[in-house]
Formats: C-alpha cells, structure tokens, sequence
C-alpha cells in the first residue's frame, strides 16, 4: 500500500521539525557537550518524587474528572491569585491538561475555523505554527528583532493583521530568546487586542523563571482576563517535563468548550502526575527558588562569555535560554551549528528552528552544569577563532 | 553574602572572575568579602568530601552519645573541650534528649576505636556513661549522595 499518498493533506504540509537531523548526529557523539535542551537539567524535587510514590501506593491510579483533580484546580487557583492576583473559579475556569502542548492544541481546536489567522511573533516555539495549521487556521508569523530584543510591538502586529486575525499567541518569556515584556509592554499588546477585539493566547510556562522584576500576568491587566487563555504547567518551574502537565484558564464557556474535545480525545491527564502536582504547588516553593537562582548565576556566566568572544547578545530576562548572533561568522544558523558540533562536539539549536526570524542566531539552554558551561564556552571560542 | 556563602559552600574551587559574573558583582569586592569571611572565621575550612571506602582505604567511624555531669559556671563547654581538643573527634554536638552530647570518632581500626572510648573517653570526670554506634555504611555525605546513580536522562536536543 502505498501510505504517503493516503495520509492526509495538512499533515504532509506540515514540515519536519528542524531540529531532528540534527538531533540524530549529536546523538551519534559520545562527548557532547549539550546546550541544545529545552528543559532543566534538575530532576523533579525529591519531595515532589516522593508524593508521586506515595499516591500510587495508595492507590491513585484511576481517571480523573476530565477537568482534573479538584484539589489540584484549587491549588492552581489559590497560586494564581497569590501570585498574579487574577482568580479563576476551580470549578469551571481551570482544565488540567498533557502538558502545555496539549493545552494549547485544545485552544486551537476549540477556536479556529479554516482560515482564521493568528498572529505569532517569532522567534517562537516549535509547536505554535504547527498546532495552527494542524486546526485549519493559518499561522502568522510576525518577526521581532535583536534591535528590540525580540519584543513585539502594537506597530509589528498592525502590519500582519487582517479582517481574519482572530487570535494573538504569545510565549513570554520566551523560548527560544529569553525575552520577557515589561508591564508597559504588554498593557500596550493588550490594547491592541481589545482595539481589534481579538483573543489572546498567553503561553506562561516560563513565568517563574524571570530573572528582572516579577512576570506579569497577561489575564491580569485591565479587562483582559475575559479575552485570554492563560496556558502555563509544571514543567519549567519545577522540573517536571517528563510528567507532562499542564493547565489552561478561561471563561467558563471556552473551558466547557476545550474539555469537549479533551474528554473524547484526552480523557484526563494522568492521575500520578496530577498528585504529584498538588504537592509542587502546596510545598514546592523553596526548591523553586533554589533552581531559579542557580539558573540565574549560570545566566550571567553566559552573557559574559558571549560577550567576551564578540558574539552580540541581548541580556536574556527570563527563561533558561540565550539567543547570541553568530552573523559575523558568515554561515547560516544551521551551518554554524553543524559545523560546531562537529569540530568541537558542542550542540546548540539553530535559530531558524523557531522560524525565519531566527536565522542568523543560535539558541543556547544554559540548564546544564556549571562545570559544563564552561567547557563550552571554552569549546565555542575555540571555534569562533576561526573566523 | 548568602548567595556567596552559598555558591562556595558548594564549590570552593570557583574562581574570582566566575563569582563575580555569576552574582553581578565587581571582582574587587568579591575578593574583598572572601577575606573578611575568612578573617571573620564564618569561613572557617574549605574541605573535599571524599569517599575513602572507594578509594580503599579503611576507617572506622563510631558514633558515640555521651552523658556527662554539666559543671558549674562551665556548663558543658569544659567537658565538651576536654572531649573536641582530641583529634580522633571528628565532630561534636550539644543535643536535646536521652544524651547531652553526640561524639563523632574516626579511627584505623575497631580496636582503634575500642580504646579510645574505653580509656579516653569514659574516664573524663564527669562523663556518666557512653553507648558507642559503629558506622556500617555512608550514604551520604554534607548535602552529597555517595552513590548517586542518578543520570541523566534527557535527550541530547530537546525543543
């Protein structure tokens, strides 16, 4: 049987994502030095693990409400309220979903009409553009440059917006960039969507790692809790990718709206990683922090050795990523990382992984060891001292 | 000065130039401060955390729980120098409870150990009683696990 001519049209449209030949090469290495990960080089905290193991010893392993465990609603809404200062009714604002991922899919799905256009500013994650086709909707990429430290602006949007825009999808802070937006920032964003009555999709799973200020929350600013859908889950925060939890918070209709498609798709997310959620938001402050400022330090480290290889960099403000310009070079973001990974055996992510705006740049994850980071940096000017 | 104490307690070997960068702060006072915590004896040691079982060399480790007679206008502190000033004691600590003082000892040998307790240790005036404790096996060690087999497990490139 022929498969490639039966599958369907909007998948075989779909690229491959960017980053998988190069996975399978760094893969082959046995000494990498790896700057490529897009997730906390920590394990889950102990206590969290231990909570986990404790459930399934009592016997939590059964289905769930498709919202999620109750008691786990109201701890994600007793923490958004102390944080941010937004409430969310556990009852019927709040869906517990598979990771961020699968939250954001549900939104899509549960949104967009063949057509409607949303407008992403890129740099963004992977998945954004997919999941907008993967509903019918046409992905709109709007770029953000270094000059701006790769925030959008009102005047950015203006130029990409249609009578079909219908969604604005933002990721702050940012993965692949680090950069986050100021609350000056976004209450101009927020404007511009109330001005053109859109609806925003904010992507949050970074929230915690903010290294300047406190991240504002975009359900937060005036009059836009009823037009966002505020996404954020464990997985940064508190070590937890590999759980793959998330949750989404709304108008009630729109929850009511996305568990449809969830309960007969999804069902629920896992019970073992929803118990150990409860314990991450009652008791898992301290070690939060703990990783935040280690992070942090790492930070600095990086900045400083871009900077002192002449490599331009903005200051990444959130996040555990830095996103330095390797233009002078002359090779493109995919022959850079290429070739650095073969000569020095250190593998990053190209910037064009997360859309054309990134070309010209690579991503850098400092959720790696400090004895590590060194070693690359040191890897990295070596290899710079080519050119 | 905590986010000092904390980075070095973790790793002494650090340079300047790291710690500076890492906390944002200029070189010069990182110096600065290093010496004063030093000079202030907060610092007090930089010291390796090494697994000698590994390395195969033997040591004995008992741990001993003391209960003394406390002296008058001394307290305990007299007793407790008489007992920390001995080199075989590696730690020692005041505590709450059936006892009054926790003694950790390293010597050679069992018989090492033995002695030390038998003709040291208990014939200090004022000393009522030991129970002494042999270490079987070191899990782990100031904040380090001794076999940690944890890995990790993440995928080289991950988005």
């Amino acid at each position: 049987m022929n498969w490639s001519e039966r599958i369907s049209p909007i998948v075989k449209s779909v690229p491959p994502s960017g980053i998988r030949r190069f996975f399978d090469i760094a893969a082959e290495m046995d000494d990498v030095i790896s700057l490529g990960i897009g997730e906390p080089d920590f394990v889950t905290p102990w206590h969290i693990r231990e909570s986990c193991v404790y459930g399934l010893q009592k016997g939590y392993t059964s289905y769930t409400s498709n919202y999620g465990l109750l008691e786990l609603r109201q701890s994600i809404a007793k923490n958004i309220q102390n944080n941010y200062h937004v409430s969310y009714n556990p009852h019927n604002e709040i869906l517990v979903t598979v990771g961020v991922s699968e939250a954001l899919d549900l939104a899509m799905r549960a949104l967009l009409s063949p057509g409607d256009e949303v407008l992403i500013p890129e740099p963004c994650y992977v998945s954004y553009k997919t999941c907008v086709i993967l509903s019918g909707g046409i992905p709109v990429p709007v770029p953000t440059t270094i000059e701006n430290e790769f925030r959008v602006t009102p005047e950015q949007l203006e130029k990409y917006l249609t009578p079909k825009t219908k969604i604005l999808l933002i990721g702050y802070p940012n993965n692949p960039t680090g950069a986050i937006l100021t609350e000056k920032e976004l209450l101009q964003i927020a404007d511009f969507a109330k001005r053109h009555d859109l609806i925003v999709i904010s992507d949050e799973i970074y929230a915690h790692l903010t290294y300047e200020g406190n991240h504002i929350c975009f359900a937060g600013l005036p009059e836009m809790r009823d037009r966002t859908i505020l996404l954020n889950g464990f997985s940064k925060a508190y070590a937890m990718t590999g759980w793959r939890l998330g949750y989404a918070l709304s108008n009630p209709d729109f929850i009511a709206a996305m568990t449809k498609i969830h309960q007969y798709t999804m069902l629920c997310a896992p019970i073992t990683a929803q118990v150990a959620a409860i314990e991450a938001l009652e008791h898992g402050e301290d070690e939060m922090r703990k990783m935040m400022a280690s992070y942090n330090c790492r930070r600095r480290l990086m900045i400083e050795g871009f900077r002192s290889m002449n490599l331009p960099c903005f200051e990444p403000k959130g996040a555990f990523y830095i996103f330095p310009s390797i233009k002078e070079t002359g090779l493109s973001s995919m022959e850079f990382a290429e070739a650095l990974l073969k000569a020095e055996h250190v593998a990053l992510v190209p910037g064009n992984a997360f859309g054309d705006s990134g070309e010209g740049y690579v991503r850098c994850s400092y959720a790696t060891s400090l004895d590590k980071l060194s070693q690359a940096l040191e890897r990295i000017q070596r290899f710079i001292n080519q050119f | 000065m905590k986010d000092l104490l904390q980075l070095l307690e973790k790793n002494h070997a650090q340079t300047i130039d790291q710690l500076s960068t890492m906390l944002d702060k200029p070189k010069e006072e990182i110096e600065a401060q290093i010496k004063q915590l030093e000079a202030e004896k907060i610092i007090l040691k930089y010291h390796t955390i090494i697994d000698w079982e590994k390395a195969n060399i033997d040591k004995v480790t008992a741990i001993i729980e003391v209960k003394v007679t406390p002296q008058r206008e001394v307290g305990f502190d007299a007793l407790a120098e008489r007992i920390y000033r001995f080199p075989e004691v590696r730690s020692l600590y005041l505590t709450s409870g059936s006892y009054d003082l926790l003694v950790f000892i390293e010597g050679q040998s069992l018989k090492d150990v033995g002695k030390f307790v038998s003709e040291k240790l208990s014939t200090i005036d004022g000393v009522i009683s030991t129970t002494t404790h042999f270490m079987l096996k070191n899990y782990k060690e100031a904040g380090v696990i001794i076999d940690d087999i944890e890995k990790d497990h993440r995928l080289v490139v991950t988005p």
